[in-house]
Parts: C-alpha cells; structure tokens; sequence
C-alpha cells in the first residue's frame, strides 16, 4: 500500500503548528453551516475546548451546561434521540472521565447519536498535573460497544473528524491535544473512519502510532532509515472499530510492531495491537506509553522526555523489536 | 394538536378498571420471570394507566411520529408497568409480555430499553440518568419549535443520585415549560424508607428552590393527575414536576408500603390471593369470583 499524501515540510523547522483542538472549532462551524441538526454543549469549558467558535455562529444550537458532566452526557442522548446530532466538549479527564456510566447506559447502549469530545488529553497538557492528563479515556472507551473512538494525528485530520463523526451515525468519543503539534496531513489526505493510514512505506518494522505522537514516530523512522531499518508507519487513528486489515498486512510484511500513543500501554492502542496481532500474526511487539503511571506537572517536552515518548525512545523500541524478531528467526 | 387515538375517551372510572387489569397483568408477568419488582410498578399503575390512555399524544400508530409526546422511565426497574400499559393499549403483545418478561431473546428486558420498537424511548436502569435524557429532549423540541411534550417518570429514591439535580438545575435555567417530572414519591428505596436512608424532605420546597413549579397530587387519584398535567401545559417559563404520593404495592394488601416489595416478585401462592384482591378491587365488589 502506497504511503498518503503529506506536507511537504513535515520535516522542516517552518512545519505549521497548530493545536488539533482547534481542528475541532474549524470543523464544527464547518459542519453546522450545513446541519442544522448539529448542536454543541459544553460543561464551563467552551473556550479551551474551541466549542465557543460554534457558539458564537450559532448560538441557539449552543447549551452551555454548567460544572455538570453527567447530566451533560444525559441531555446530549436525549437531544440526540430527539434527532439532533449533538457534540459533548469538555475535557477528556471529565468526559468521558467522570460520566462513563452516562455514556455506557444513555449513550452507547441506547445508540443514540452523540459525539464525545475529549480535549486536553494525553500527557502533553502539561504544567496542570497528573488530575488533568486524561491517559486512560481510549481504554474505557474502546470497551464500550457500539462506540466509535479516534484519535486524530493533526489539526486538519481533526478538522475531517469532526466533519466526518458528524456524517457517520452512532455514538463516537474523539479526543485531542491542548498544545501545538506539527501538520501531518494536508486537505487531500484521506481520512475514513475505521481505516488506518499509511504515513511511510517500509519493510523491516511496522510503527503503529495515534494521534500527534504520529510526528514522533515519523522523526524516529527517518533517524531509522540512517542505521539501515526501513520502517513502515500507521496512523491508527481508528482505535474502533480497529483497522486490522492494515495492521496485519504491514506486520506480515514487517515482521514487529512498535505502539506509540499519549496514554495507558494497557488498554489503549497497544492493546488494540496486541489483541489483533495475536489472533491474526503474531510477532514481537513493543510499547510506548504510559507504563501503568499516572503522570506530574512539567513542561511537555519534559514530559514526553520522562515518560519515554519521543523519537529517540521510539528508535530504541524499534530496535529492540527488530532485534526479537532477528533473534527469532 | 389533533389527538391521533385509535380509541374512545375513556371515562375516569374506565381508567380505574383498566389501572387494576394492568396490576394483574403486572402480577401474572412478575410470577412467570421469578424475579423483578413489584411495590413500584403497582404503584405506579394509576398514573401509566392516564398517560397511555389519556394524557400522552402518542398512539401505537404513531409511535415513531416525530411530533409524539415522549415518555422517559428513569426508573427503569419499575418497567414492568410500562410493559404492561404499552400491552393493554396495543404497543406491545399482551401475551408476549405475560410470558416472556425477563426472559432470553425478550424485548421486556429487566429494564426498559429502546431496542424494540414498541413505544419505548430509552434505556434506563442505573438510576439518575432519565431527568438527564428528557432535558435534552425538551431543549431539542424548543429548538424545533416543536410542540410535543416530554414526561420523565423518577423514582423519590432516585433523588439520590448528584444526576438528578443536576438535571434539575439545568431544566429551571433553560424555564422547560414542554417538560414533566413525574416523581413516584412512595417514600420507600431498597435498604428502608426513604426519610431514613437519605431524607428527601422538604422535597416540594427543593424543586422550587430550583425554579421548578410544583403539584403534589394523590398518586392513585387519576383525575387529580389529569388535571396536574394540564396545569403543567399552562404552566410558562418553568418545567413542572408532579410530586405523586403514592402507595407502593398498591392494590396488595400484604405488599403495600412495605420496602421489603421492593425488588422481588410474587411467589405463586402470594400471586393468587394478590389477583383475588386485585380481581375484587380489594374486596369492594364481592358478586364475583366468591
């Protein structure tokens, strides 16, 4: 499968950096000029959640719910039985962090159409502490049935997210970053719910990485094409339903597989990953995450440093894997 | 708004009659699953009896019409007298729901849920949630301009739960004149009377504090009911929520206002005097079945 279309500065300094959050805002305008059954709540936090760009172009399509996730989850079910298309904005430690049940019960089970959009997820928001790094939400999303779970790479797959979560029918939760990542993707790189994208084509380990970490996974193949490992990367930005397709075609190829994700190894892309591969091509498999710790203030890149998730640390991964997978053999 | 029925008004005292042929079929339902709850749904059984064939503007006919009147059960364990009155009004099938409640493959699951098409809106059962779900199907009318109404249907104990008020709280802010909290205040919960286990008092003083217009109504007084619900439809600018005193068991002489009812059926001895009473209304008519 041949790689998408991407930016043609990826690897330049001059990359545009932009917060995917703000895909959100751009999208949700976008896709309320042409639905009028799109509506938007949020619980105190419409600014940093980009919710109040569509607050302010639509206002009588805007609930504003107070400090009060669970009865927000509620309403946005029964606005969406009601034949709205509702979008939850808050932050991905509250929601679906504080209102899983409300999601479980009135959402999921009761396929009713809503959207979930965390924001602020992930360990990169930094300076607010573990309490607010939410590195659990894929895990106890992904569980749910009849939930559908993406992590967009960049701002404008972001911005196609929104847009295309709002076309598809069923609950769906999506999360983002806070801070500024680099630009991926660019308007003709395809984005299909439940289908993986191949950023870089290569045949001695596969990297499967969501969201903006997708940027260090590409940074950590280049660095790996000069030691002589031509490495394939995925953008999973489809935790569910999981693009296994992909995965298992690349790793038959490949041979080992290395997650990258802002969040829990357990229960997040790296077990997405596990259980795929080991039901349908098993190989070594190495992880970079969260290893089962809760997170501390700091500085992103301090962060990211700490906790093992950039590029250097993804090059070491590789190789180990590569190294199993040799040894192996 | 034209009433779309496929049935004559009943009179109230049709209602009455018609209230305690759902108590036995609440009965007979209850002793074939060997398990569920009883004191809610007999309790409940005047009030679901005026909605279905009264109040609601929504029929078997047009139980997908967008302009319906919606009904929420919050309290979805107490659904086997929502099965039942959607039965006798012809939602459902009468002798399905006698048969097969609680059972594998049935749509009269243990809590009510909206998988089957039979005039049932949501999923509820983890108390707290139905409030929640009815706001936001208010606010989608509003938006609409619609003209439809949303009821919920609350337990007191559900009053518990940080939910409830929350929705409560946002209700009063958005004044959702097309909303209808019906709350089942029949003072028992699971572990004992409510009072004890988390004192909901003064309850009608709670909902005002929240900007909510309050009746308080005898729950087994059906004409009471009907006219709360009117005054709830000229009611502007605030939701209004129906305080309904009932008795749980009613009907049952061993079941009502015991806690102990709460979650489990009759065995079938228990069932046979329970129809008997319900049969004779409580002894009141004794030329029959003597």
């Amino acid at each position: 499968m041949p790689a998408v279309p991407l930016n043609p500065k990826l690897f330049r300094k001059d990359v545009e950096q932009i917060p995917t959050r703000n895909g959100y805002g751009d999208g949700l305008v976008e896709i309320g000029k042409k639905d009028k059954r799109v509506v938007v709540l949020t619980g105190d936090l419409a600014e940093s959640t980009r919710a109040h760009l569509f607050q302010k172009a639509f206002p009588d399509r805007f609930v504003e719910c107070g400090v009060a996730e669970q009865n927000m989850m509620g309403v946005a079910a029964g606005l969406a039985l009601a034949g709205k298309i509702p979008f939850v904005s808050s932050y991905a430690v509250f929601v679906p962090g504080r209102n899983w049940d409300q999601l479980r019960v009135s959402v999921c089970y009761t396929k009713a159409n809503v959207k979930v959009a965390g924001a602020h997820a992930g360990i990169s928001v930094g300076p607010d502490g573990a309490t607010h790094q939410a590195l659990e939400d894929i895990a106890i999303t992904r569980v749910l049935p009849n939930l559908t779970v993406v992590v967009p790479c960049d701002y404008l797959e972001t911005k196609k997210a929104t847009i295309a979560l709002a076309k598809m029918i069923g609950p769906a939760y999506f999360r983002f970053a806070r801070e500024k990542t680099p630009v991926m993707t660019v308007e003709k790189t395809p984005f299909k719910i439940g289908k993986a994208n191949v950023m870089r084509v290569g045949t001695d380990a596969t990297i499967a990485a969501c969201g903006p970490l997708v940027y260090e996974a590409m940074v950590a193949a280049e660095m790996l094409a000069k030691d002589g490992i031509d490495v394939e990367v995925l953008n999973c930005h489809t935790l569910k339903p999981f693009d296994e397709e992909t995965l298992t075609k690349s790793v038959k190829k490949t041979g080992c597989c290395v997650t990258v994700e802002e969040h829990q190894i357990i229960g997040g892309l790296a077990g997405a990953v596990a259980e795929t591969l080991g039901r349908r091509e098993p190989a070594p498999i190495e992880n970079i995450g969260m290893q089962n710790s809760f997170g501390e203030s700091g500085e992103t890149e301090e962060l990211l440093t700490k906790y093992g998730m950039k590029s250097a640390d993804i090059v070491k991964a590789v190789k180990r894997a590569h190294k199993r997978k040799v040894s192996k053999k | 708004m034209a009433r779309a029925n496929s049935q004559p008004m009943m009179t109230i005292s049709d209602l009455e009659k018609k209230a305690y042929a759902i108590r036995q079929d609440i009965i007979t339902a209850l002793v074939a699953a060997k398990s569920g709850h009883s004191a809610g749904p007999l309790g409940m059984a005047d009030i679901f009896t005026a909605l279905y064939f009264r109040v609601l503007n929504v029929t078997p006919e047009t139980r997908n019409d967008k302009n319906r009147d919606r009904v929420v059960l919050s309290n979805a364990h107490i659904c086997p007298v929502l099965y039942a009155t959607l039965a006798q009004r012809g939602f459902a099938k009468r002798d399905e729901f006698l048969k097969t409640l609680r059972k594998l493959g049935s749509p009269f699951q243990g809590h009510s849920n909206n998988h089957f098409d039979i005039g049932i809106e949501t999923c509820g059962g983890p108390l707290g949630q139905g409030l929640s779900q009815a706001v936001g199907m208010a606010l989608a009318a509003r938006m609409d301009d619609a003209k439809w109404r949303t009821y919920c249907l609350m337990s007191d104990g559900e009053l518990d739960e940080g939910q409830s008020w929350e929705a409560v709280m946002l209700a009063g802010k958005e004044r959702l004149r097309n909303l209808t909290a019906i709350v089942d205040r029949n003072n028992i919960q699971i572990d004992g009377y409510t009072e004890n286990i988390m004192p909901l008092e003064p309850l009608a003083d709670k909902w005002r504090a929240f900007n909510w217009h309050v009746i308080e109504i005898d729950g087994h007084n059906i004409g009471q009911f009907i006219d709360a619900v009117g005054e709830a439809k000229a009611v502007y600018e605030k939701p209004t929520v129906i305080l309904a005193h009932t008795i749980p068991g009613k009907g049952v002489s061993f079941m009502e206002n015991r806690f102990e009812w709460h979650g489990k059926p009759p065995s079938p001895e228990e069932a046979k005097q329970a129809m008997l009473e319900l049969r004779t209304l409580q002894g009141q008519i004794t030329s029959e079945h003597q």
